[in-house]
């Protein structure tokens, strides 16, 4: 079977000859904006985030598991590489949380207007910004003082 | 060369095809339990964030200490399956919209065993410190 979404550009004409529908332009045609570009932000953060879960999961089946592997699984979570990947993944679960508000309050029907979502795309920013390197900082502060306490 | 000639291969209506693909049905499905869901790991993400600050640098025995404790448990586990829910809803739009031919299928299915397993494999661990935490007693 052939590709569905061609089968649809192929639309009747009411004396039923067929004709094909127009295609809009493709990507590189517009100019960039903002709001493109949180737009697919939303999505490759939503993978990201699922990617981090898998890691959480990965982590606590360390924990289950027994001693050794906790204690492997603290060393690596400690590694610097470490560090980065965890700021990724809270980045991306802070930013998923704002776009999924947004797309929320979308949903309601509310904050649509152009200049509104141009606005509000900003703010998802600068939010999403200063949330991630509090939240990452304190984390980082908080585990190694913990850890140093226990020696 | 000619030009594009437009026609039809399949003989189908494509009120059928929706109907065959299964959309027709439960298209509004997908889409309320994917709102759904978030709206539910808002509080649940919220409450984990706070709980990182306790587990941040903790020994094992910190771990299945707060693991242990029902509340937690109860709330992890909603958070896990919550968490691939909605991660599994999320990349089935991402795969519909990106993967065509041969590779649909098989990613289609990757998706739901990976979110399904993962998810399950998070219960399991959770449920195995609580089992730690009675047995420590």
């Amino acid at each position: 079977m052939q590709d569905v979404r061609k089968a649809l550009y192929v639309g009747s004409r009411s004396d039923g000859t067929l004709v094909q529908r127009p295609m809009s332009p493709h990507l590189q045609i517009y100019r960039r904006r903002l709001s493109m570009i949180l737009s697919i932000s939303n999505r490759i953060t939503g993978v990201i985030a699922t990617g981090g879960a898998a890691l959480g999961i990965f982590w606590l089946n360390a924990a289950a598991k027994g001693e050794k592997s906790y204690t492997t699984a603290s060393k690596v979570a400690r590694n610097p590489l470490s560090r980065l990947v965890l700021f990724g993944w809270i980045v991306s679960v802070v930013y998923h949380t704002v776009g999924g508000i947004r797309h929320l309050i979308w949903d309601s029907g509310h904050r649509f207007d152009k200049e509104e979502v141009n606005k509000d795309g900003e703010v998802a920013v600068r939010v999403t910004v200063g949330v991630s390197v509090v939240l990452t900082a304190l984390l980082c502060l908080v585990g190694r003082r913990r850890a140093k306490k226990r020696g | 060369m000619n030009a594009y000639e437009p026609h039809v291969d399949v003989m189908r209506s494509h009120l059928g095809r929706v109907r065959g693909l299964g959309v027709g049905h439960s298209g509004a499905e997908h889409w309320w339990g994917e709102r759904a869901s978030s709206v539910v790991l808002l509080p649940l993400s919220t409450w984990f964030v706070v709980q990182m600050f306790r587990l941040g640098g903790a020994s094992r025995a910190d771990v299945i200490k707060w693991g242990g404790k029902p509340i937690n448990a109860t709330l992890l586990i909603a958070l896990i399956i919550t968490t691939f829910y909605h991660a599994r809803l999320g990349l089935q739009v991402i795969v519909d919209d990106y993967v065509h031919g041969h590779a649909y299928l098989p990613m289609r299915l990757l998706i739901k065993l990976g979110t399904f397993l993962l998810g399950l494999l998070g219960v399991i661990s959770v449920v195995k410190l609580v089992i730690a935490h009675d047995s420590t007693k």
